[in-house]
């Protein structure tokens, strides 16, 4: 069975006493655990809840409730577009458009080399900067079709 | 003539560190507060101030606060909600990139007034930078002696921890938030026991929003009546207004309350992107929304609730007449039913329907009967859904066809989308 590494370990466990109980540290896990493992798959989540000493179902419905944590495998940039009000009058469907025809991928997938996953997202609370997207854990705002294309440029000699 | 309250910091360099916030004044009130006033005056100055809550909802801080129980077994929990998620609202992210010392110098006199020991800080998990910025200041205030054990040599502790989000709106619910911080589902519950009596692992719990804590130190530092003497009697205070969408000069802005959605669309916003309003969300997406022609009412509390909709998030969406409102109500009902944690029938399956039937008739593919459908829908949604994500999601769907109708009958009779 596999075991969470030394250092995450040591982590969830600093996360844990910010609490009264366990349980309250899952989700703290799960993020530590996703950074470390890219992907929570079932092997991952186990571990999780051996590490906590929590029943695996806890770890699991926060798993799959919880649109951040990603239990099948995305691509090394996840590209997070949002597409609420702010955004679409700020035509991100252009940008979602040149995205998916450059890419060569829907809203979704991931291109075949998992280099690049595409998913449209609610508000990221750029309204005033719209439209944004995110990239992994960074923001970028103000976009239009070109920079867009750069930011592309930017992440495909980013190996 | 009004001066920036909340926002007169951040123009300045590294705002976000402590050495410019003390600079600035900061943590005075907190000093002055310590040596002062005993928790039940800070709760009565507050309660004067008239404070009204900046998360939604608008319930008076002051008395919130009062409803926790005096003596208890239990010690009270503070939490602060920064699961920012409402579409159109990006207020409470600028204070914790940028100032965030004030809010939780405002946590700080929080905890002190209810008298809690330990508080959290649920911050939505897209905010990366907050969360930095969030936790640098906690590290700084602790070197101070700003946090933890016997803050500034007085004899009272508090610790306060970040909660990272994960992708929830719900969370934004308190008592979702609550689920969600022990480490479970986002689902609300029932109310009462309301989180003042039972609330963080059955604790007296407060929930207060982010700008709302920002308020603090400066009614510590100016008073009541300073503060209860800006803008209109029922909704005082400065207030950070969202303004986004089809308009020239987006932005956050801070100003009194009271003012119509004309003069924040023109002369903050310096008008609609085409030169032409056609509508205006106050509120953030669950308010409904306004159309051109009833631009003087007032943003504030009472006025907004006086007019069928709310103040909400304060965050005001702007739609030029190049816009579809079709489009737009389609895409904030696919938003909600996306974002509906599957608790209860009315919200789950609803909006679901309502989220189907709009995209049909959007692509141009919809009935009349459709509209009956719809309007039957909201009904059954409003007032019967657990938590307020169903009633805001409704009322909004329903204010675009008591608004709009005509537009969704062309969708209907033209058999597409006249805007496209």
């Amino acid at each position: 069975m596999m075991e969470i590494s030394g250092s995450v370990t040591e982590q969830i466990k600093q996360a844990a006493k910010n609490y009264p109980n366990r349980r309250s540290a899952i989700m703290s896990a799960l993020y530590l655990a996703q950074k470390n493992y890219g992907c929570l798959t079932e092997e991952v989540l186990e571990a999780v809840a051996n590490t906590l000493n929590v029943p695996e179902i806890w770890v699991f419905e926060l798993a799959t409730f919880y649109s951040l944590y990603h239990t099948k495998p995305i691509g090394k940039f996840h590209i997070q577009l949002c597409t609420n009000i702010s955004c679409l009058l700020n035509k991100s469907a252009a940008i979602q458009g040149y995205i998916e025809t450059r890419l060569q991928i829907q809203n979704g997938e991931t291109t075949d080399d998992g280099k690049f996953t595409l998913s449209t997202v609610e508000c990221l609370g750029s309204c005033d900067k719209a439209p944004a997207l995110m990239v992994n854990e960074t923001y970028y705002e103000n976009l239009d079709v070109r920079r867009t294309g750069e930011i592309l440029d930017q992440l495909n000699g980013d190996n | 003539m009004f001066n920036k309250v909340l926002l007169k910091n951040m123009v300045r360099p590294d705002s976000h560190t402590l050495r410019t916030y003390e600079a600035t004044g900061g943590y005075k009130a907190l000093a002055n507060m310590l040596e002062k006033f005993s928790p039940d005056e800070v709760i009565d100055l507050v309660k004067r101030s008239n404070l009204r809550g900046r998360g939604g909802a608008g319930f008076p801080t002051g008395l919130k606060w009062s409803f926790v129980p005096k003596n208890v077994e239990k010690t009270p929990y503070l939490c602060c909600n920064a699961d920012e998620g409402e579409p159109g609202t990006f207020k409470d992210r600028a204070i914790m990139e940028k100032d965030p010392h004030l809010m939780l110098e405002g946590m700080i006199i929080a905890a002190y007034a209810i008298g809690a020991k330990t508080a959290y800080i649920y911050i939505r998990g897209e905010y990366e930078l907050c969360i930095t910025r969030v936790e640098e200041a906690l590290k700084e205030a602790r070197s101070k002696q700003y946090l933890g054990p016997n803050i500034l040599g007085s004899d009272f502790s508090l610790d306060v921890f970040v909660h990272r989000g994960a992708g929830a709106y719900i969370c934004g619910e308190e008592t979702a938030l609550l689920e969600s911080i022990e480490g479970r589902r986002a689902q609300p519950k029932l109310k009462p026991p309301f989180p003042a009596v039972e609330g963080l692992y059955k604790s007296p719990t407060v929930i207060n929003n982010v700008e709302t804590f920002a308020c603090l130190p400066h009614i510590l530092e100016r008073g009541a009546d300073w503060f209860s003497s800006i803008g209109p009697e029922g909704s005082p205070g400065p207030k950070l207004f969202c303004l986004s969408g089809q308009v020239n000069k987006p932005g956050l802005y801070e100003a009194p309350m009271g003012m119509t959605l004309r003069d924040m669309v023109e002369e903050y916003g310096g008008g609609a992107c085409s030169g032409r309003i056609k509508a205006v969300i106050p509120g953030g997406v669950s308010a409904p929304l306004f159309p051109e022609s009833e631009l003087h009412i007032k943003l504030d509390f009472e006025s907004l609730a006086a007019a069928g909709s709310m103040l909400g998030s304060a965050g005001v969406i702007v739609l030029d007449d190049s816009a579809c409102v079709v489009q737009v109500i389609t895409r904030i009902t696919e938003f909600f039913n996306h974002e509906s944690c599957g608790k209860c029938t009315p919200c789950r399956e609803g909006l679901d329907w309502c989220a189907k039937i709009l995209r049909r008739i959007e692509m141009g593919k919809g009935t009349l009967e459709d509209l009956d459908q719809l309007e039957k829908l909201c009904s059954t949604i409003y007032g019967n859904s657990f938590c307020a994500l169903g009633v805001g999601a409704s009322w909004a769907l329903q204010s675009a066809l008591k608004h709009f109708r005509e537009e969704f009958v062309r969708h209907i009779d033209e058999g597409k989308c006249p805007f496209q």
